[in-house]
């Protein structure tokens, strides 16, 4: 994967402000590529990281990171061999059992996750599944609420990535385990959408296993001259399909060993 | 359905299976068979293989996941027995010349330790009636040229059941979460594809209960020491020689299973 910047400041900056007016204002675009053919991978993470540097400045801050594209499936439909990472913010979160909205949302849909809060930083590049699992305080079981701001969930890669990896809303929750009292490897997960199974599978569609997410995840911050920080909170990627929600619809997480996550959709 | 005609195509399965030649849907050529006749002509089926000395040493349950159901245009299970032929010990090798066209699905068994006869069974009784839980593999074999099975030809085919590995492990389902439990599986050391006991009927459990009701309303009982299947959690895989399968159940263990030779179709 390049991680050139082949685009210069002034059209980073407008491409930045594409995307933040469509997340800010909840309306899709077309995919940056589209204007910008030549557009690489690199471009997107140097608009994502001036999306990241204007809400910072703007007060909001940043908890983590979150990996996607991390099931094997969507890295060969996206023609790629490492995930996509992005950022989360405190404006990101929601809390458990809670009503989220969705007209400030374009199409959201929902995915099971396993997450990660550090207690120890990590720097890549070199960064192994063992590292990830060593620096691990403890994992939960969350539910990310993704919403590409491009037309019908149609996107390539540099777009993706420019657009924060999809990342809109995110609930964590259920129960907080120790990474070495469970198998991550195997745990089951099942999601209802208004009490009907809608997806289901287990850990390891992860890339094998979620700590290898975040393993990755690490290297390609290292790429980016960036660290991960002791007390990040990360996303290792959806188990399940994204789901797409709507108002009036509630949804519940349940996984083997880490309880369930629910919440509810409103307008 | 007259007998003669359960009595020839029940033999006529028999004799696919022993000689693994695969035959015409059953469908095709009488379109009017019910589910009642097709499993009147697993009975004979069964019946054969127990006359030529094996033993009825269990029951599997089949079409319990969605996508099956949506395959056979059929929205509840169907059952087969399990017979003494059937049964591989974890890591054998299995000859790929005494089947036809085998796919392997990963499952959750069940060894009973008290009868249990519905209906009005729960998915709380078998849990009580449970002595222990195992991953296995159940070979899937259809004597139907191509798979080309409807609900009726699969039900007369002994619920298309090849032969199953049980594996070592074994876990107690008071102790274990086998409604949450993951179902890892991997192809010669590939991730092939993820499940959960949820799969099947919500849970193992429930797939289990259903087939105490079932076969209750026949007047047959599940006996104590039997061996239930109680359904895929998996994707089905096709096998040839030289693969290795392994399954990994949540909390619980593996089963693993080697193919050699050539299968017939």
């Amino acid at each position: 994967m390049s991680m050139d910047i082949t685009l210069g400041r002034d059209a980073i900056a407008r491409l930045c402000d594409r995307v933040e007016a469509a997340q800010q204002g909840a309306y899709a675009i077309p995919k940056l590529t589209d204007d910008y053919p030549g557009m690489t991978i690199g471009d997107g993470y140097a608009v994502q990281l001036e999306l990241r540097r204007r809400f910072i400045a703007q007060g909001h801050r940043q908890l983590g990171w979150k990996a996607g594209l991390t099931s094997k499936a969507k890295m060969i439909q996206m023609g790629v061999n490492v995930p996509s990472i992005g950022f989360l913010t405190d404006r990101m979160a929601r809390p458990e059992s809670s009503a989220i909205k969705t007209s400030d949302l374009v199409h959201p849909r929902v995915e099971c996750e396993v997450a990660f809060v550090m207690k120890k930083g990590l720097k890549g590049p070199g960064c192994t599944r063992q590292d990830v699992l060593d620096a691990t305080d403890y994992v939960l079981p969350a539910v990310e609420i993704i919403d590409s701001r491009f037309s019908g969930f149609k996107f390539d890669l540099p777009s993706v990535v420019a657009d924060n990896g999809s990342s809109a809303r995110f609930v964590g929750g259920g129960r907080a385990r120790y990474a070495d009292d469970i198998d991550l490897r195997t745990l089951g997960v099942v999601m209802e959408k208004n009490g009907e199974i809608v997806t289901l599978g287990a850990s390891a569609a992860v890339l094998g296993h979620p700590a290898e997410a975040i393993a990755m995840l690490v290297n390609i911050l290292a790429e980016l001259g960036e660290e991960l920080p002791a007390g990040s909170f990360v996303m290792s990627g959806g188990i399940t399909e994204a789901i797409p929600v709507k108002p009036g619809d509630s949804i519940v997480a349940r996984f083997q060993e880490l309880g369930s996550v629910s919440m509810r959709f409103i307008e | 359905m007259n007998e003669e005609k359960i009595k020839q195509y029940g033999d006529e399965l028999y004799d696919a299976w022993l000689a693994c030649r695969p035959v015409r849907p059953l469908l095709e050529r009488e379109p009017d068979i019910s589910i009642e006749d097709a499993y009147q002509i697993q009975e004979r089926f069964v019946a054969r293989r127990v006359q030529a000395g094996e033993t009825i040493i269990g029951k599997k349950i089949g079409a319990t996941s969605k996508p099956v159901q949506d395959f056979l245009g059929v929205y509840q299970p169907d059952f087969g027995m399990l017979l003494s032929g059937m049964v591989y010990q974890e890591g054998d090798t299995i000859d790929l010349a005494t089947l036809i066209q085998p796919k392997a699905e990963a499952e959750l068994a069940f060894v009973l330790k008290a009868d249990l006869k519905g209906p009005g069974i729960t998915a709380m009784d078998v849990i009580r009636a449970t002595d222990y839980v195992l991953p296995c593999f159940e070979i899937v074999d259809s004597r139907i040229t191509d798979w080309k099975i409807k609900i009726q030809d699969t039900v007369a085919d002994n619920a298309s059941c090849g032969v199953y590995v049980l594996g070592k492990t074994r876990g107690d389902p008071r102790q274990l979460d086998i409604t949450l439990a993951g179902m890892v599986l991997e192809k010669n050391g590939e991730l092939f594809s993820t499940g959960v006991g949820a799969a099947v009927q919500g849970s193992p459990a429930n797939a289990v209960a259903w087939l105490a009701n079932t076969l209750g309303e026949l007047g047959i009982p599940f006996k104590a020491g039997e061996v239930i299947l109680s359904g895929s959690q998996s994707a089905l895989v096709p096998v040839v020689d030289g693969d290795e399968l392994v399954c990994t159940a949540g909390g619980l263990g593996t089963c693993s299973v080697k193919f050699a030779g050539r299968s017939q179709a």
